[in-house]
Order: C-alpha cells, then sequence, then structure tokens
C-alpha cells in the first residue's frame, strides 16, 4: 500500500474508533478491509467486514452519541476521514450530496433486518 | 415500450423546456467541469428513471503526455473538495494521485514555519492535469482530467474526440457542428471550455448576453527531481512563499511523483519576476544544494479568472466551470464540481429555460461571487502583511508557537491553512481573522517580534 495516497494507512489490528468514544467524523475506506466489531459484557462479536467504498461512522455526523461499535484493520487499511463540520456545511449547500450516505444507511439497515430474521429462524427452530 | 418521462420538478418553470426521455446534451469541454457536469446528470438521471444521451466533445488525449493533454493548472485538489468526492462515492486512487499531502510550509524571509493538518492525515491530493509534463518518459500516474473523463464515460457518456468549429441556432434548439462532422441539435448546451480555450470563442458570438471572465495570467512550470529528492527534500508538504517580491502575490512549490510543480500568481508575470523567486534563498533551501533550474523544461503561462462571466445562462445553454464561475486563486476544480453539479440538478429537476437557470443555478455562482469578494480582501490583507517586515515576523512567531503548542486554538494556522489550500470559503476565513482573540495575540506576537531581543526567527526542520 503506497504511503504518498490519500488518507491515513492503519496497520493489521490498528482500533480506528473504539465503542463508547465520542465521535465527530465518518471514515471512508480507500483500500484494504476493516472489522465492525462490538462488545457485549467479556465477549467480541464481529458484526460485518468493511472494504473499498464502505463508510463508517457516519452516525456521529447525524447526532450526538458515543460511537457504537469498534472499527479495528484487518490488514494494512487506508481510511479517508470526512470532518463533520464540512460534510454538514456541504449538505446544508446541496442536500443531494447526502444520498450515497442515505443509501449506505439504507442498505445497512437491509442487511440488519435480514441478520435478525436469521437469528429469529434460528432460535424459533431451537425451541 | 418506455413512455415519454419528464424529468421536471415542481419548482420548475411549468412552460419551459424539460429534459426527458430521449433528449441530447452536448457538452462543449472534457475538463473536470463538464465531466463532473455529465457525471451527475447520468447519476441522477438514472437515479429517476430517466434516459437522456449526453456528448462529450473533447479533442485532447489525456493519455499523451506534453501540452497536448494538459488543462495547465498547478493541480491540487483541496481538503473539501476531496472529502466531498469521497462522499459521492468517487474514489481518487493512488494512480490519478501522485501525492497526498498533510501539511503545508510557510516560507517567508523572516523564517518557515511547518502547519499541519489537524489529524495529520493526507488530505490534499497532487495532480497531474494531463498525462504529465513534456519530456516524461515513462507514465506511472494517470491524467486526472482523463480519469474524471473516464468516469464519465462509464456512467453512459459518449466522447467524441473532434473539436467543435460551429455552434448555430435553429428552430430554437443550439446545433453543435464537430470537425469534419454535421450539425447536430441538442436540447442542452453546456460549456466547460474553461478560460484557455479557443472554444469560448463559439459562444461569444452567439448574441447570448454572455461575455467571458476577466482573466489574469499565472506562470507554471514542472521541475524534474526524481522521486528520492521530492520525498527527501519536499516531503508531503505544499511548500508556499510569502515574500516581498514586487508584483509577487504567491508562490508554491507541490511535490508530485518525480516532478515538482512551481506555480506563481501575481502582476504582468514576466521572466525577471520568476528568475528573482528561483534565486530567492528561500526557495533555495526546499531544493538540494547543488540543484539548478534546468535549460529545458515544461512550463505555461496560462489564464486564471479573478471575475466571473457576465450571463452565464441562456435558453438551453449553461456555463460551468472556470469559463463561467470560478473560485479566486484557489481550487478551480471545486468549484467547477459545484457549478457542474449545481447546473446538473437544475437541468435534471427544473428545466433549461434561462429562468430555470437563474432560479436554480445561479444561487451557487452568485455565492461563488460573493465569496469572491471578500477573497479580494483577504488576499488585500495578505498583501500587506507580504509587504511589512514587523508583520511577517508577528505571523511567523504566532504560527510557530501555535504548532509548538500540543492542542489548544491554532487561529493563525487555521486561518492561513484555509486561506492557501482553499479548503474553506473565504467569508469564514475572514471571519475568524476578525476574532477578538486572533487579532490581539496577532498584535502581541508583533509587538514582541518588533522588540531587538526577539527579532530572530528560526527554520522549521524540513522533511
Amino acid at each position: 500500500m503506497t504511503t504518498e495516497a490519500l488518507g491515513k494507512i492503519y496497520h493489521d489490528g490498528d482500533v480506528i474508533v473504539r465503542q463508547g468514544e465520542m465521535g465527530d467524523c465518518m471514515f471512508v475506506i480507500q483500500e484494504g478491509v476493516a472489522e465492525v466489531l462490538q462488545r457485549k459484557e467479556d465477549k467480541e462479536y464481529c458484526l460485518a467486514l468493511l472494504s473499498e467504498g464502505d463508510c463508517f461512522g457516519e452516525m456521529a455526523l447525524f447526532e450526538k452519541e458515543v460511537r457504537s461499535a469498534t472499527v479495528r484493520a484487518r490488514g494494512e487499511v487506508r481510511v479517508l476521514t470526512v470532518d463533520k463540520k464540512t460534510f454538514l456545511r456541504r449538505v446544508h449547500e446541496d442536500p443531494s450530496l447526502a444520498f450515497s450516505v442515505l443509501q449506505k444507511m439504507s442498505h445497512r439497515i437491509r442487511d440488519l433486518n435480514a441478520a435478525l430474521n436469521k437469528a429469529l429462524g434460528r432460535r424459533s427452530s431451537l425451541r | 415500450m418506455r413512455g415519454r418521462m419528464m424529468a421536471s420538478g415542481a419548482e420548475g418553470n411549468p412552460r419551459g423546456p424539460k429534459l426527458e426521455d430521449g433528449s441530447q446534451v452536448a457538452v462543449i469541454g472534457g475538463g473536470p467541469a463538464g465531466s463532473f457536469f455529465s457525471y451527475f446528470l447520468l447519476t441522477m438521471a438514472q437515479r429517476i428513471g430517466v434516459d437522456v444521451q449526453v456528448d462529450i466533445y473533447e479533442p485532447r488525449d489525456f493519455s499523451r503526455p506534453g501540452p497536448g493533454s494538459c488543462n495547465m493548472c498547478g493541480g491540487v485538489i483541496s481538503e473539501s473538495l476531496v472529502q466531498a468526492l469521497a462522499v459521492e462515492g468517487i474514489k481518487l486512487p493512488p494512480t490519478v494521485v501522485q501525492r497526498g499531502l498533510d501539511s503545508y510550509f510557510l516560507h517567508m524571509d523572516v523564517g518557515s514555519v511547518r502547519i499541519e493538518t489537524p489529524l495529520q492525515e493526507k488530505r490534499i491530493g497532487a495532480i497531474h492535469r494531463g498525462a504529465g509534463p513534456r519530456g516524461l518518459q515513462e507514465t506511472r500516474w494517470g491524467s486526472f482530467d482523463g480519469y474524471l473523463l473516464d468516469l464519465a464515460i462509464a456512467k453512459g457518456a459518449r466522447r467524441w474526440p473532434q473539436r467543435v468549429e460551429e455552434i448555430t441556432w435553429t428552430d430554437g434548439r443550439p446545433h453543435v457542428k464537430p470537425q469534419g462532422g454535421t450539425s447536430q441539435p441538442c436540447d442542452l448546451l453546456v460549456a466547460a471550455v474553461g478560460v484557455n480555450s479557443a472554444a469560448l470563442k463559439l459562444f461569444t458570438g452567439l448574441n447570448l448576453g454572455y461575455q467571458p471572465p476577466q482573466t489574469t495570467k499565472t506562470y507554471i512550470c514542472e521541475f524534474f527531481l526524481g522521486q528520492e529528492v521530492v520525498n527527501r527534500y519536499l516531503g508531503s508538504a505544499m511548500h508556499v512563499f510569502l515574500l516581498n517580491i514586487p508584483r509577487l502575490e504567491f508562490a508554491a512549490l507541490i511535490p508530485k511523483g518525480e516532478y515538482a510543480t512551481f506555480c506563481l500568481l501575481g502582476q504582468e508575470i514576466d521572466k525577471p519576476l520568476v528568475q528573482s523567486l528561483l534565486d530567492s534563498p528561500e526557495l533555495k533551501r526546499c531544493l538540494p544544494p547543488n540543484w539548478h533550474v534546468p535549460d529545458d523544461f515544461c512550463h505555461c503561462s496560462p489564464k486564471i479568472s479573478i471575475h466571473s462571466a457576465v450571463h452565464p445562462l441562456a435558453d438551453r445553454v449553461v456555463f460551468v466551470g472556470d469559463c463561467g464561475t470560478s473560485r479566486l486563486y484557489k481550487d478551480g476544480i471545486g468549484a467547477a464540481y459545484k457549478t457542474a453539479k449545481a447546473a446538473a440538478k437544475t437541468a435534471l429537476f427544473a428545466g433549461v429555460s434561462a429562468e430555470d437557470f437563474r432560479q436554480h443555478f445561479w444561487p451557487t455562482c452568485r455565492k461563488l461571487r460573493a465569496d469572491n469578494r471578500i477573497g479580494e480582501l483577504v488576499f488585500a490583507i495578505t498583501r500587506q502583511i507580504q509587504k511589512r517586515t514587523f508583520a511577517r515576523r508577528g505571523l511567523w512567531r504566532m504560527v510557530s508557537k501555535e504548532q509548538q503548542l500540543q492542542g489548544g486554538q491554532r487561529r493563525m494556522s487555521t486561518v492561513l491553512w484555509d486561506t492557501f489550500t482553499g479548503s474553506a470559503p473565504y467569508r469564514e476565513v475572514f471571519l475568524r481573522a476578525l476574532h477578538p482573540s486572533f487579532l490581539s495575540r496577532f498584535f502581541w506576537e508583533i509587538l514582541r517580534g518588533s522588540l531587538p531581543l526577539h527579532k530572530t526567527g528560526a527554520q522549521a526542520r524540513l522533511p
């Protein structure tokens, strides 16, 4: 991975965002893979794998809540940060800029619904 | 069979012409403005299910190095544009971005100082508009303009390599005649020809009331240094020179791959002015001790717009990018993105009449124009600082202290960063410079710097 490219390079195992911390930016993966992890009690669950073009941390742009999950580099990953202020100023000027983010959030809801249905199906089959 | 579909929005002029299924759009110029327009028009049209045909007329071959493929500019993609494109889903790959920049060095006679991005992340892109300078041996990076044009083509635009030699008006519609071809009617004509192209003349004779923007000349040249020298001496920083040289507004050295682009802004830039800057110790400090100006190198004196065009819109015609409205001195590509997208949204969702463009496209241009007026004030103040040693020393002291501090408010650093990188509107820069804490701190540093004991400057460590 070239160090001269745009963004910042994280190495295998580097934490890009940490669950529970406040955030004021979102991230767009330019190259490589990152894993989304959620800690419940003492266990860590991998919720998703993100790759080139995927964004994460976008919830911080719309609400003042702590990060809901940890995102960690799986191998080398190059990530570009989008500031909340820059994003919101641009969206105010051109609301259509939010379309891609909305589209990605919509896909995420669809994926979560599918995962939830799968989990519920598994639970009912166990009964 | 698909019915005729119109992309009209509720806000458009109900009697005006609209883009609908089968509409033809001719885009003259395949630089960033033309490619952004085509890309966004086609993206949005696909989202709402309207089938429009976009034809881009661009005679330049962006795969060949040299002036023939170059649209002549400093080649810096601002931090705010890099972020906006990332959100749009437009990735700028390492095959196009020759170097990501994370900082800049401000060089003055009183000292040099490095200003870094808060996140120490490479968020400014250094690119070549064409395939590279004249004399390039090996093409390792692609053209930025070529990359954007390919994105538009991938969205469905057709590219015609012919030069347009005539634009006529028949039955209320523009007709475009490419060299060696026949005259083709279109429903919308998009001018994206910049200010350096002879194609601009095609529009001035159409009685649209259009007058091209006022321009000034710049000077840009490319020095081959080799990647190792670029890494060692320039690093991932843009080098900005604020020197008290008559007629010089601003100069910058931008590292790119194996080259460094040297840009000058000022009045009546001529050989002696360029030479006086090349001979300055501030510039020499950035380059190897044994380096000298080569006998032959790729250089140009392109025009840049300093005032917006008059009437950059008409029925079925819109002017985007530099030939319409741009940003003063900085982030011209960012302005091309904004005006091109505003024009594409208007054409698709409102209509293509002059009234539609006036209502929905013109506000974007007006905002840029208003900001440029504040920009003129910002640069006038910068010029005054540039001329006065005590002010330069005060500025240097303030920035140096801010950069040494961990955390805290970096007021001067932010103001300079946004002024020289074009990352924020000039209005924002100006308002930040009016903050009482900024002014009191600046005057304090001017005062301290004027005391005999504090006059000695220092050089920041070069990469």
